[in-house]
């Protein structure tokens, strides 16, 4: 089994995360890394090799050069290789242009699954990986809270409104996931020497015959910056805090 | 005039899901709103039609196919490639849903089309379409637009009211064939809720929860509350991953986001990630012991103390002023 996993990196949410003039990231004032539900979803693959030795996983990502460290760190957590698509042409890319540059890509690699995040935490789009389901004629499946390989089959747990479906996926399909499928595992010491030596592929527009339009793309007209919050009335409890609430509730008409 | 179609969900019980209503103002504000939904063969699309003319659809384009009732939406991408053919739209809208995402990713493919991710509101300025959009967990609002001139759109918002009915929507019945190789659904198990507790999502006032609950029996402190105040029911994190509450309750940067009226916040610290779901509510409450915890440098009005003294007295005390107010 060849499974591929679409690690993005972005920037770290525990840090404020700031907007340039452009209305896109501001990369100086960032902290990058691995965003943590492309792990989650890597950790899917890694149960599936942990079962299965003859597992492949190969981690692919669309991002500049320093993209690599989102991969390198997903080679230390187990993945076998990488594939890194880098084109001055794919900055700024939207997510069609996103998802036409990886569908090329993994055309290359034929996997027999792909996983991906359910949504980013920058963009929170959510619309890549079936994108990139319709680009390969494939399958989609997600975001699962719960994920199950069954040989040519995939089961899952799909959460919406009201309830919870149980589905049902024939391989080869895309298949995003919820943190719900659970947290991530630490890289060890071996695992992040090993990584050195693991190959990352370059891929970039020419060789995967991309020609990108951004024209027709998403173009941001403005930026406002909120406010900042202040904190207004803080008071101990001292036996009368529920009456103080109550009042205060009252008088800004809420209850 | 402009036709902008709606990508229809169905529930469970056969209804138009509970945003279409907003998903409609948004179109009645751009143009003439035209419904599109994908039922099964044997569901009654007439009297669905009737259900979205009373949410304010002109127009009901609904498609019957096989595979609606039996893929993962089935047949949505097909319903408005249809759609589009028959109609002039300049524009399509669904909700930030799993089933909306999908379709129109799908559907952005197949029809060479761009998209606006995560609006909150649309205008237009001229022929152009104008989404606004909250960026990094509300710490910025900005303003897109396309290059291209059809517009797919996710909507973020939710909770408008829907337009004025419209009594003799006209009604397009049409069968489809789709190729169903997609993901099947093999069950549903519907969510447990109280009756008539109103969605997080569009809910006026929530109360949520955290890891300060210590377990899922306290939780239910967190219930009676909300349910004191006919308030939406959310959770931190970490309220979720000790297993308090269901996932579908977790507000913050990878929850649900909420922009109520009051936002109460209970046993929750405050972290930037639970803040990026909340920080846009008009009002925020914290009761927290830490008197350090984050949460109360953004709150309104904050509480330091013990949440196991203060919930039982608040949720007693406003329940018996709601009874006198009703009595
Ligand atoms: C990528 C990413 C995404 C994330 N997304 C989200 C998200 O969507 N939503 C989210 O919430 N978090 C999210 N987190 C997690 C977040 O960082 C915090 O871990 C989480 O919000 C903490 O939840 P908490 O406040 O309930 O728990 P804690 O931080 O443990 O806080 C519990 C609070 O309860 C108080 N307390 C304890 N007992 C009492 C008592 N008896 N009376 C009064 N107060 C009491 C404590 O003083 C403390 O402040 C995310 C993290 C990452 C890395
Ligand atoms: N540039 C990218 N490189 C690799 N994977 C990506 C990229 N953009 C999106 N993805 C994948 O698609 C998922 C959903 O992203 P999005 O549609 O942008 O919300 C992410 O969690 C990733 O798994």
């Amino acid at each position: 089994m060849k499974i591929a996993v679409l690690i993005k990196q972005v920037p770290d949410t525990e840090e404020p995360r700031k907007l340039a003039a452009s209305g896109h990231l501001d990369r100086n004032e960032a902290e990058l890394i691995a965003d943590e539900i492309t792990e989650r979803a890597l950790e899917v693959a890694l149960k599936v090799k942990d079962g299965d030795k003859k597992t492949e996983i190969i981690a692919v990502t669309l991002g500049p050069g320093s993209a690599t460290d989102a991969l390198r760190k997903a080679l230390s957590l187990g993945a076998d290789s990488a594939m890194h698509i880098q084109d001055e042409s794919l900055a700024g890319s939207d997510a069609v242009s996103t998802a036409r540059a990886l569908a090329e890509a993994l055309r290359k690699i034929d996997a027999d699954a792909i996983l991906a995040g359910g949504e980013s935490t920058d963009g929170r789009g959510g619309v890549v990986p079936a994108m990139v389901a319709e680009l390969l004629g494939l399958p989609f499946a997600g975001p699962l809270a719960a994920v199950d390989f069954e040989g040519s089959k995939v089961t899952g747990q799909r959460p919406v409104a009201g309830g919870n479906q149980q589905v049902s996926v024939g391989l080869p399909a895309v298949l995003t996931v919820t943190e719900s499928v659970g947290e991530a595992r630490f890289p060890k010491f071996k695992g992040i020497m090993t990584a050195k030596r693991k190959p990352i592929n370059a891929e970039d527009a020419a060789s995967l015959g991309l020609t990108v339009d951004h024209a027709t793309g998403n173009r941001v007209l403005s930026s406002a910056v909120r406010p900042p919050r202040s904190s207004g009335q803080i008071i101990q409890d001292e036996g009368d805090a529920v009456q103080r609430l109550i009042a205060y509730l009252e008088s800004e008409q809420l209850i | 005039m402009t036709d902008i179609l709606i990508h229809v969900e169905i529930s469970p019980d056969g209804t138009p899901a509970s945003n279409t209503g907003h998903l409609l103002a948004l179109a009645r504000g751009l143009g003439r709103p035209v419904a599109v939904a994908a039922v099964g063969p044997d569901d009654g699309a007439v009297p669905l039609g009737q259900a979205l003319g009373a949410l304010g659809a002109q127009v009901c384009f609904i498609a019957q196919t096989e595979a609606a009732t039996n893929t993962i939406a089935g047949g949505g991408t097909e319903a408005l490639q249809a759609a589009l053919e028959r109609f002039d739209a300049s524009t399509v809208l669904c909700a930030s849903t799993p089933d909306g995402r999908e379709v129109l990713a799908r559907l952005a493919i197949r029809t060479d089309a761009r998209l606006l991710l995560e609006a909150q509101t649309l205008r237009l300025a001229g022929e152009q379409l104008i989404a606004s959009h909250s960026v990094f967990g509300g710490n910025y609002t900005t303003e897109s637009t396309l290059g291209s001139s059809l517009a797919l759109v996710t909507v973020a918002s939710s909770g408008t009211q829907p337009p004025a009915a419209i009594d003799a929507p006209e009604i397009i019945i049409e069968t489809l064939a789709v190729n169903e190789t997609g993901c099947s659904l093999q069950d549903f198990t519907q969510a447990q809720s109280r009756a008539e507790r109103p969605e997080l999502r569009g809910a006026q006032i929530v109360v949520s929860g955290g890891r300060g609950l210590a377990s899922q029996e306290n939780f239910s402190l967190i219930e009676d509350l909300a349910d004191s105040l006919k308030a939406g029911l959310g959770a931190s994190r970490a309220a979720v991953d000790a297993g308090y509450v269901e996932q579908s309750h977790q507000v913050g940067q990878t929850g649900v986001s909420v922009s109520p009226q009051l936002y109460l916040a209970v046993g929750i610290s405050g972290a930037i990630q639970h803040l990026a779901g909340m920080q846009t509510a008009k009002r925020i409450v914290a009761i927290n012991r830490d008197e350090n915890a984050p949460i109360f440098s953004i709150a309104d009005f904050g509480i330091v103390g013990d949440l196991f003294q203060i919930l039982p007295q608040l949720t007693e005390q406003i329940q018996a002023k709601r009874s006198v107010s009703a009595g």
